[in-house]
């Protein structure tokens, strides 16, 4: 058990530090660690929690809790939450005081430049690992796919486009 | 982001660590689907707490960070205001509702997930939410289309990362310095 805790605990200290671009760009890293290294779920399940954390309110990151809920009840929601956002909250904290010295230097949006392809990659592989593991039947992926189309080409709230997918899904068609 | 002009942002009200956290409650309470746009409504329009500029130089630092940026807007305000209390105040308040709703979520995923009906809802909304995440994906790759720089770069970070399914710690220790040095050198 509290082997299980450590190893949350470094997996989502690292993840912290690594998200440059936000939190979708870790979805694939975090994936593949609770998935394929510890098989503490199914790539399925992983997506269904994803969207959970998708349909409930606030940042976008509450994934987090909710895979430390599903490995180890509260205490892994504890872990998960501080390693998640303690390490880069730390980085925060340093980086203002720095800010305003750093602020106008050329290098700063060269740096800036240089990771936002870097972001648009992970965002765009954490899309295909998120599509691959939850639309696997043809209902699911006419599903993805609409949702898609229509919150890419259409001002249509999020919300509203989770709420359909749920509605069409509980029709059952198309799904195993 | 600049829509609203300086002018109209001028007072400036520094918060407490409890208006700190009742504030980012809020905030987390509401946001679905993306905290931003409430963000700066809430800091800079509603409380006065920052001007229209200094949301957008310290949205900025936070997009330029680790960690998702309304998570470190929160954590860069409170600490601004209030020090460490303070950052302590915003995030906790920040993700304090968000977990407890997630959770309850989770509960009720975990005892009904066997059940047919239950099972063929949350693979409608997982799919949905993929759905969300391809558009979001389409949206922030959108601008790179003619920078063959930029699509060389993202590509090589999709096979690497989707289809190879290689670790994201070396990926990124070799794709984000090469970006970075290309960068440099195509601008000089």
């Amino acid at each position: 058990m509290s082997a299980t805790l450590v190893t949350l605990a470094l997996i989502f200290a690292e993840l912290s530090l690594l998200a440059f671009g936000g939190g979708n760009t870790i979805l694939p890293e975090m994936q593949r660690q609770v998935v394929d290294v510890h098989h503490w779920m199914t790539a399925q399940e992983f997506g269904a929690l994803f969207a959970l954390a998708q349909a409930a309110p606030g940042p976008n990151m509450m994934v987090v809790p909710l895979v430390g809920w599903h490995v180890a009840g509260f205490s892994g929601v504890l872990v998960t939450s501080l390693a998640k956002f303690g390490p880069s909250s730390l980085v925060t904290g340093f980086a203002l005081r720095l800010w305003e010295r750093f602020k106008d230097r050329p290098w700063r949006r060269t740096v800036q430049a240089g990771l936002v392809p870097v972001t648009a990659g992970l965002v765009t592989a954490s899309a295909v690992v998120i599509t691959h593991a939850s639309a696997s039947s043809w209902g699911t992926i006419l599903i993805a796919v609409g949702v898609a189309i229509a919150t890419t080409a259409t001002r249509i709230h999020p919300l509203v486009a989770l709420a359909a997918g749920a509605v069409l899904g509980l029709s059952g068609i198309g799904q195993p | 982001m600049d829509a609203i002009p300086a002018a109209q942002t001028t007072k400036h009200v520094a918060p407490d660590v409890g208006e700190l956290f009742t504030g980012f409650f809020i905030l987390g309470l509401s946001g679905f689907g993306g905290v931003l746009p409430l963000a700066r409504h809430m800091m800079v329009e509603k409380r006065g707490w920052l001007t229209g500029a200094e949301f957008t130089d310290l949205l900025g630092l936070c997009q330029f960070l680790p960690g998702g940026n309304i998570i470190n807007m929160s954590v860069a305000v409170g600490l601004k205001f209030r020090g460490i209390p303070g950052a302590f105040a915003a995030i906790l308040g920040l993700i304090a509702v968000p977990t407890a709703v997630v959770i309850g979520l989770g509960v009720i995923y975990g005892r009904f997930a066997d059940d047919p009906v239950v099972r063929h809802l949350f693979g409608g909304l997982a799919a949905a939410a993929a759905g969300l995440l391809i558009s979001t994906a389409i949206k922030i790759a959108w601008p790179l289309r003619r920078d063959v720089l930029g699509l060389f770069i993202g590509a090589l970070c999709v096979l690497a990362i989707a289809a190879f399914r290689l670790p994201l710690l070396p990926t990124l220790l070799t794709l984000a310095p090469l970006s970075i040095f290309l960068r440099s050198r195509q601008t000089s």
